[in-house]
């Protein structure tokens, strides 16, 4: 067994692990933090994107012993006081999801590619989401969320592309 | 899915990685990015009892441009394509680096772990033979350089001993008249290369000085084109003869067909891409 300090979603807190455990598994099983899912298991859906230490990952690829010391946040970190993150609001007004499972990893690989690019093109949000499924809405409306969402975190900013 | 049990060791320099390394052979594994390896040990194709990770050693992360071009086997995908000048110094990596793989596994998979793990679809070893880069190498024995020619010896297979760490890789810069690319058609699901061409050429006034060609993802593993690089080498380097030597790319190389790509047709793709990316690279060494 390991031990495991870590912040997630703002809360430091200390666990015993198996090596072998996924942080995924850790997140959804040790800390009841049931939004990210897991799809494929094998790094390819991203339902599972959560950040580590501020960037993107699939946490079905990464070993809980290895986010010792690391802050992490989940779809649940996301609203601040209550407020949805303007990425979740966009979400819901431009119908980005259907079924919704592959949302939160959706929104959390979002939020890391308008970090890097805080107005991206259309084309820069298509390759910015290359690694999320989306077997429901044919992405269209996915796009126009995060272009909207981009609109609203830096509304001052000029559409870059890649 | 969940891998078989395993010890973890997170050591923070190579010495100590190495001594683990020593301490327990071939029980252990190297971990980098953890793109490759951990789905392997998730579908227990791989079952190492010990996982030696190499992420806390701060040692083998990072770019250094001083004449050549120095990359820490850990740097991240993301970490190189991000970085500014080795956009100037080296802009077929930095444009390598879109092409692989998606933003998540960009973010943890390194460029040491790619060359180490020697995926025969992988994009970075046909690169590293273009370009003629050196591996760095630390063993208990001391350290080594290979040359990229000598690295790729099988289907994950390397020329890299059980008890070495692959610590950096070299990189020649590019400077005028020389220019390169790397040109993939990937598979739409898994983003692999069903075909890759790595194209360097280095020019003499309107010749072709030197030629390199590496193909990836149609074979065991990343192999050079001596057939079609002598076809252009000491020739104009125009449309027309770049044409005539792509038609020699993939001879006498063993070609592999899936359910995806059929022999013939892998085959014709990397004519195909063998042209388009000496045409890029020409058209980068000319300016």
């Amino acid at each position: 067994m390991a031990t495991l300090t870590l912040t997630v979603n703002g809360t430091l807190s200390t666990h015993t692990v198996e090596p072998r455990t996924l942080l995924v598994h850790f997140l959804r099983e040790h800390l009841n933090l049931t939004g990210t899912h897991i799809g494929c298991d094998t790094s390819q859906c991203g339902a599972c994107v959560v950040h580590l230490n501020g960037v993107s990952v699939k946490a079905c690829t990464v070993l809980a012993v290895q986010c010792d010391g690391a802050t992490i946040t989940t779809i649940e970190g996301l609203a601040q006081n209550g407020e949805l993150h303007p990425l979740q609001a966009s979400f819901r007004a431009e119908h980005a999801l259907q079924c919704g499972f592959c949302t939160p990893g959706m929104i959390m690989a979002a939020a890391d590619l308008l970090q890097q690019h805080p107005h991206p093109s259309d084309e820069a949000i298509r390759h910015g989401l290359q690694g999320n499924l989306c077997r429901c809405t044919g992405y269209e409306h996915i796009v126009r969320a995060v272009r909207s969402a981009a609109a609203t975190l830096n509304p001052q900013a000029k559409p870059e592309s890649l | 899915m969940i891998p078989r049990p395993f010890a973890y060791h997170a050591p923070t320099s190579v010495a100590e990685a190495l001594r683990l390394l020593g301490a327990y052979g071939d029980e252990a594994k190297l971990l980098a990015g953890g793109h490759s390896l951990l789905p392997a040990m998730k579908l227990r194709l791989a079952a190492p009892s010990v996982l030696i990770d190499l992420n806390q050693i701060a040692a083998l992360r990072g770019v250094t441009l001083h004449g050549s071009v120095a990359i820490g086997s850990m740097t991240t995908w993301a970490a190189i394509g991000q970085h500014a000048g080795l956009r100037q110094a080296l802009p077929v990596l930095s444009a390598t680096v879109q092409l692989i793989g998606d933003l998540q596994v960009r973010n943890r998979g390194t460029l040491g772990g790619a060359l180490a793990h020697a995926d025969p679809a992988a994009d970075a070893p046909a690169l590293t033979l273009a370009l003629a880069a050196t591996l760095h190498v630390h063993g208990l024995q001391g350290t080594r350089t290979i040359a990229a020619a000598d690295f790729f010896t099988d289907m994950l297979t390397t020329a890299l001993a059980p008890d070495e760490i692959l610590t950096a890789i070299k990189f020649p810069p590019l400077g005028a008249g020389e220019g390169a690319a790397y040109l993939k058609l990937p598979h739409p699901a898994s983003r692999y290369a069903v075909v890759g061409v790595a194209a360097y050429l280095k020019l003499d006034g309107p010749q072709v000085r030197v030629c390199r060609i590496a193909v990836t993802g149609a074979g065991t593993k990343a192999e050079r084109q001596p057939q079609a690089e002598q076809a252009l080498c000491g020739g104009p380097g125009d449309a027309e003869s770049i044409a005539a030597a792509s038609t020699l790319a993939g001879e006498g190389m063993d070609i592999l067909g899936d359910l995806y790509a059929s022999e013939l047709y892998r085959r014709a793709m990397v004519k195909v891409y063998t042209k388009r990316a000496l045409t890029a690279a020409l058209a980068e060494a000319r300016g």
